[in-house]
């Protein structure tokens, strides 16, 4: 298996606040790892550095072994990028925005139709081809966001909550998708949904307070728990202490 | 080069998906009109050339101009569509770029537009063509000046607002700096030197020497520079944005 992300011993400060705090771990091509933690925790501060979006305070990223710091654009290739809240060029048309990302990332026009009608099929956009982004709804919204990640066919898929604001269906949808990509690519998600990392994630990770707390696969996670406890009680457990506690 | 070309192309149909684009160009044909026929006094003048036309530029752009540049980087930064920028493989001199060019050509666009005042000009009496093509490039590069400043400007701040009326504050100082209301706060405690440098700043003084038909080089370079160094400080700013 091919190693296609590496962070060593990340750090961001936003002045005096840590906002991630010496985070190390690496991605093989073919697993699904899935950030965990309450809000605020590091997970989008970690995957903007990841992309390219903020620069780390210290510590290192490799992207298919190049340094993310000194190659930019050359990973930025390498990579589909659903940023928090998948925001979107309101005034465009669906088509005209899944071009223009698909000429920015220099698809050729040979393959330019096959790769807009690929992204257009698999998230079942279709039917909006001609609507103005701004009038779509949420999910939709969310799904061409999803559409211009995939376009380019990247080695590297992160997904910030990528099923935040789709309905039961979509949902099951996407993950599907995920599911069908993982083999071929490292995928990274991050997600408040616990049931979400058990259905696609290969690995787990809990981030709380800007520190990894656990890296682990989701079932493993299970099995140092009591018995009869699902995933939101050991997340739960491992980002405020006891469950108990809280009310 | 391409992708540069990509991000004008869709910064232009951004202009024209919504009414911005006819908005401004309505009004600044409105208003360069008005000008140049009341305030101006196109009539009274008697004389068949279109000074009246151009003089009012300055003062036109000066309001007009921040209208278009605010929302270069202000509005992606607001609607969190940088993130999605900048992750693609774009360099930052090649959004920035991007940007001001199709913003430039949308102001091309409106200037063009005022060619029935050419015509009218043409068909009344026998002007010096020579010299209106050299006032329009001046004009042109002018606003340039004023695009890259405001580019810069709005790539400080998520707030549109902001960005406008900060704008309108530093280019006002860049269009009058030739005049007393600037050089009379220096002279006296300054030398002549300094003095001068301060009034060879000023729009307007390069703007008319470019509009008395002279072409001189140093007022083109003039406006080029000021261009590049704006747009400079505006790679700048959004790539120290990154560090934080």
């Amino acid at each position: 298996m091919s190693v296609l992300i590496e962070v060593d011993k990340l750090t961001k400060s936003f002045g005096p606040f840590i906002a991630v705090d010496n985070i190390s771990f690496s991605l093989n091509r073919g697993e699904v790892l899935g950030f965990l933690g309450p809000n605020g925790a590091g997970k989008t501060t970690t995957m903007r550095m990841i992309t390219g979006f903020l620069s780390p305070t210290e510590g290192t990223i490799k992207v298919c072994n190049n340094d993310v710091a000194k190659y930019p654009l050359q990973i930025k290739e390498k990579i589909g990028y659903v940023p928090e809240g998948a925001p979107l060029y309101g005034e465009m048309t669906v088509l005209n925005f899944l071009k223009f990302i698909a000429d920015v990332r220099k698809i050729p026009s040979s393959k330019l139709d096959i790769a807009i009608e690929n992204a257009v099929k698999k998230l079942g956009l279709e039917l909006v081809l001609y609507q103005q982004l701004e009038t779509l709804s949420k999910g939709y919204k969310r799904r061409v966001g999803l559409s211009q990640a995939i376009i380019h066919d990247p080695d590297i898929l992160i997904l910030d909550e990528p099923t935040d604001g789709l309905d039961p269906n979509q949902k099951h949808e996407v993950r599907k998708l995920i599911k069908e990509m993982a083999s071929t690519k490292a995928i990274i998600i991050s997600t408040h949904i616990l049931e979400e990392v058990d259905a696609v994630c290969t690995r787990a990770m809990i981030i709380a307070q800007g520190r990894m707390i656990i890296d682990k696969s989701p079932k493993e996670l299970l099995k140092g728990s009591p018995k009869g406890s699902t995933l939101d009680d050991v997340f739960r457990t491992l980002t405020i202490g006891n469950p108990g506690e809280i009310k | 080069m391409n992708t540069i070309l990509s991000i004008t192309k869709r910064e232009i149909n951004g202009y024209f998906a919504t009414p911005v684009a006819y908005v401004f160009i309505v009004i600044f044909l409105i208003m360069s009109g008005l000008f140049t026929f009341y305030m101006g006094g196109f009539y009274e003048r008697g004389q068949a050339d279109l000074t009246s036309f151009f003089d009012w530029h300055p003062w036109l752009y000066l309001f007009l101009i921040p209208a278009i540049s605010m929302r270069l980087w202000a509005e992606e930064r607001r609607n969190g569509t940088i993130e999605l920028l900048m992750t693609l493989p774009i360099s930052t001199s090649q959004a920035v770029l991007g940007k001001f060019l199709a913003a430039w050509i949308f102001t091309a666009i409106s200037l063009i537009l005022t060619f029935p005042m050419w015509i009218t000009v043409n068909y009344l009496g026998d002007p010096d063509n020579g010299t209106i093509v050299a006032s329009y490039l001046g004009s042109l590069l002018m606003a340039g000046g004023y695009l890259a400043i405001g580019s810069c400007i709005s790539s400080l701040t998520k707030n549109q607002v902001i960005a406008f009326v900060v704008t309108i504050a530093v280019c006002f100082l860049f269009t009058v700096s030739g005049m007393p209301i600037v050089l009379n706060f220096f002279s006296g405690w300054t030398p002549q030197a300094l003095l001068d440098t301060i009034a060879s700043f000023s729009f307007i003084s390069n703007f008319t020497d470019l509009t008395q038909g002279v072409i001189d080089i140093r007022n083109i370079i003039y406006f080029l520079s000021l261009i590049l160094g704006a747009l400079t400080l505006n790679v700048i700013s959004i790539n120290s944005k990154k560090g934080i």
